[in-house]
């Protein structure tokens, strides 16, 4: 960083405070630029995992499995709502945001990228995918603008949900038959790198980090709440007696962690720069539904026109 | 049009701004805020208000409009001196 200016200083002694900042508050540009990224980048994250989810719906091995679903799918699309509201307080229309994202322009978690091919892969989203999500979302509930960490206080109450039902799916399958147990450990096998590459690239090649650790808008490191996961789940992981696929997975007990394998980075940048298994269908989706949609929201629009005009004719 | 939301939950408290939605009117505005803000019980009632109607303070005014309040200590029963004899106070 340049020399810092004036408001520069006294922003910052603001965050470090722990005074948060509030829409109309003055703040330097680079802090609202990343926060309208960050903030928008989650929101569109929050659309586009109800598709892989969405796809076993219809599905569902039992009603009470398919209400479930349906109400863990409602919730990302609320959560997607929340977190779109907390960043046009920073100047930016929804319009744009979700324009941003049907071109293609915009980035979303690319672990949606993957496909679900079975049920158990159900299980293993809600228990991994939303078990990282969570773990990266509640320090961010004490994050320094106001609107967004208190987007996240909501979102993380209720993605604990998220987390028991997916976690209940394997616990089923696991005390199934054989191959029921053999479509949750199927499942594992292939959640487990991505959910991992959640966290994002390793410390010293995340390229805001630092920045974004000095404006309280990032408050734990990539490395650190990975860590965390790892030493989380893999008891989990025991408990339902499936393997994690990592051959150099081992509790090191002089650091009271566990060790664990090397993550494939090249796969997680090729699935972010749009070759994943399924970027395209992911947004050919997106667009689809937003397309068909038009109808509707262009006869919503002109009813309230109508209503409007209707009022002040009398 | 954006409209805020404010819902007041079971608990006798008053109406508390959660967040805020785009719908064409009111009562779409209504419709999408039971599902967007209340799908655990968080709420008896929901208000919904057009954002643009909402004048606010500016933050650039907290001085002038709160700093006085900051030398009325006398405003609060703990300025008070009372006797450890006398109850009831």
């Amino acid at each position: 960083m340049g020399t810092a200016t004036a408001t520069e200083l006294s922003f910052q002694a603001r965050i470090d405070e722990g005074i948060k900042i509030e829409p109309k508050d003055a703040m330097p540009e680079g802090y609202r630029q990343t926060l309208i990224r960050q903030i928008s980048q989650h929101a569109h994250s929050e659309i586009v995992g109800q598709l892989p989810e969405g796809n076993w719906i219809g599905r569902a091995p039992t009603l009470q499995r398919k209400a479930i679903l349906l109400a863990k799918v409602q919730d990302e699309a609320g959560h997607g709502l929340y977190l779109y509201s907390a960043a046009e307080t920073l100047g930016v229309s929804r319009h744009d945001l979700i324009a941003d994202l049907l071109s293609g322009k915009a980035k979303y978690s690319s672990i949606f990228n993957y496909p679900t091919l079975t049920w158990a892969d159900i299980g293993a989203i809600g228990w991994l995918v939303d078990g990282a999500a969570i773990m990266n979302q509640i320090p961010l509930c004490r994050c320094s603008y106001g609107p967004y960490a208190r987007a996240m206080v909501r979102i993380c109450k209720e993605e604990s949900f998220h987390q028991r039902q997916g976690f209940d799916i394997l616990r089923v399958l696991c005390r199934g038959t054989p191959a029921q147990k053999a479509m949750a450990q199927d499942a594992l096998n292939r959640w487990w790198w991505p959910s991992l590459m959640m966290f994002g690239p390793p410390d010293e090649q995340s390229s805001h980090s630092a920045q974004s650790m000095q404006w309280k808008i990032k408050l734990v490191s990539n490395d650190g709440l990975r860590q965390k996961f790892v030493d989380q789940t893999v008891p989990q992981a025991d408990f339902l007696g499936l393997r994690v696929p990592d051959a150099a997975l081992q509790w090191n007990e002089e650091r009271g962690h566990y060790d664990f394998g090397a993550i494939a980075w090249e796969e997680f940048h090729q699935v972010i720069r749009g070759h994943g298994p399924c970027n395209r269908d992911r947004l050919a989706t997106r667009q689809q539904a937003h397309h068909e949609g038009a109808w509707v929201r262009e006869a919503l629009n002109a009813h309230a026109r109508k209503q409007q005009e209707g009022a002040h004719a009398v | 049009m954006l409209f805020e939301i404010f819902i007041r939950s079971q608990h006798g408290l008053a109406h508390k701004h959660v967040g805020s939605l785009h719908a064409p009117d009111a009562a779409l505005a209504l419709a999408n805020a039971r599902d967007v803000y209340t799908r655990r019980h968080e709420g008896v009632s929901i208000w919904v208000v057009p954002s643009a109607a909402i004048t606010a303070s500016s933050p650039g005014d907290k001085e002038p409009l709160f700093e006085p309040a900051n030398n009325k200590v006398y405003r609060h029963p703990g300025f008070y001196h009372v006797p450890p004899e006398v109850k009831n106070l």
